[in-house]
């Protein structure tokens, strides 16, 4: 695979443009299942202004040391990481004070995100929301991207400014995940269709989370739906990300066209291209 | 068009708001990515109806010129219906009666 990099380490960007629209969820799933399918993950808070990974994770009560004394050369790497107790595999670099934001530049993240390589295979990096500085920083550190959107013309379109910042700076491949997906809109076409997004955007469609309440129960309870087996439409949605992501070839489901019965029948129907 | 679209056409409803969202942000995200505001946008479309009607006479009420967008290229479409070429008036090229047009499609 070309991403790929000669050590082998995956440096993948997670970002959205728009905020709230799941990147810190995604980061958090997919660090989990990417540990459990036994790669060694490291997830990265680059959100150094709204710090959230830690707390989507469970790990905000065991942090000691950040990004921040790692690079004043005040502590190790090793102390900086928070290992995830049930998930090995899985560590957090987490990000410093917001005060960082003043005097951090891309040359620093690529610095650190470089060390953080040397021991693991993937290294997620969970942008902050906006274009700006703090963006432009994490952006550094990676090699590839997955944009995260929802089926709404806001996300969409700030997902495609984002888009054009990636492609001006040669990250390549960038992969597309369409969020809170909710199948009964989409169905009776008043929600963006999948394809209508995938082509507006042009890109390749990584994965497909429908909207689940338990996502917003897991995050009360700082443990991500992938921890515990696959139980949920999201949990398993976010096992596939991480699937394809090592190469997998698991097929993508339009929820619009999965659900049974008269009235997405009738939907169906109603979608039929005529002319 | 889909039989969805059709229908409502048909009843005189509004469409669904999945196709209205489709085609806003298809407006939006041109605009965007080409970073041309509409005075530029409007400017330009003069100044190109006035070289081309130069050279040939064009219906300036039917003439074009928009952004459009596919696939992350934006493309400027200028649709002009010609109504006959100039400086030919009375030889054998007067007013065509298949009012050719000038479509020129330049591409960013």
């Amino acid at each position: 695979m070309s991403a790929v990099t000669a050590a082998g380490t995956r440096f993948i960007l997670i970002c959205s443009g728009k905020g709230g629209v799941g990147k810190t969820t995604l980061t958090a799933n997919l660090g989990i299942a990417l540990a459990k399918q036994g790669a060694r993950t490291a997830v990265l808070d680059a959100d150094f202004g709204l710090r959230n990974l830690d707390l989507l994770l469970g790990l905000e009560n065991r942090i000691v040391y950040t990004a921040q004394e790692v690079l004043a050369g005040n502590c190790r790497l090793e102390q900086a990481l928070v290992k995830h107790k049930q998930e090995p595999n899985l560590a957090l670099l987490p990000a410093g004070n917001p005060r960082m934001l003043e005097w951090l530049t891309p040359e620093d993240m690529r610095k650190i995100a470089a060390m953080v390589g040397e021991t693991f295979d993937y290294v997620l990096i969970d942008a902050p929301a906006g274009i700006e500085g703090g963006f432009k920083n994490a952006m550094a550190a990676a090699r590839e991207a997955i944009v995260v959107t929802t089926p709404e013309v806001s996300a969409v379109r700030d997902a495609d400014r984002v888009i054009g910042l990636l492609n001006s700076e040669g990250v390549q491949p960038i992969q597309l995940v369409l969020n809170r997906v909710r199948p009964k809109m989409m169905a009776n076409q008043e929600m963006l269709a999948v394809s209508d997004v995938t082509e507006i955007l042009a890109l390749p469609l990584l994965g497909l989370v429908v909207e689940d309440e338990q996502v917003i129960v897991s995050t009360n309870r700082g443990e991500p739906l992938t921890l515990n087996g696959n139980g949920s439409p999201a949990a398993r949605a976010y096992t596939n990300v991480a699937r394809r992501l090592q190469g997998e070839e698991v097929p993508l489901i339009d929820p619009s066209q999965e659900r049974q019965g008269l009235r997405a029948r009738l939907g169906r129907l109603m979608q039929t291209k005529i002319f | 068009m889909s039989l969805r679209e059709m229908i409502n056409r048909l009843l005189g409803r509004q469409p669904a708001s999945a196709t209205t969202a489709r085609e806003r942000l298809q407006l939006v995200l041109a605009h965007d990515r080409s970073d041309l505001n509409p005075e530029l946008l409007e400017q330009m479309r003069r100044e190109i109806l006035e070289v081309v009607s130069r050279y040939v006479e064009i219906d300036l009420e039917e003439g074009d010129v928009s952004l459009e967008t596919e696939d992350r290229v934006t493309a400027l479409v200028a649709n002009l219906p010609i109504k006959r070429a100039r400086g030919q008036a009375g030889g054998n090229g007067a007013s065509d009666p298949n009012h050719p047009q000038f479509t020129a499609k330049l591409s960013s």
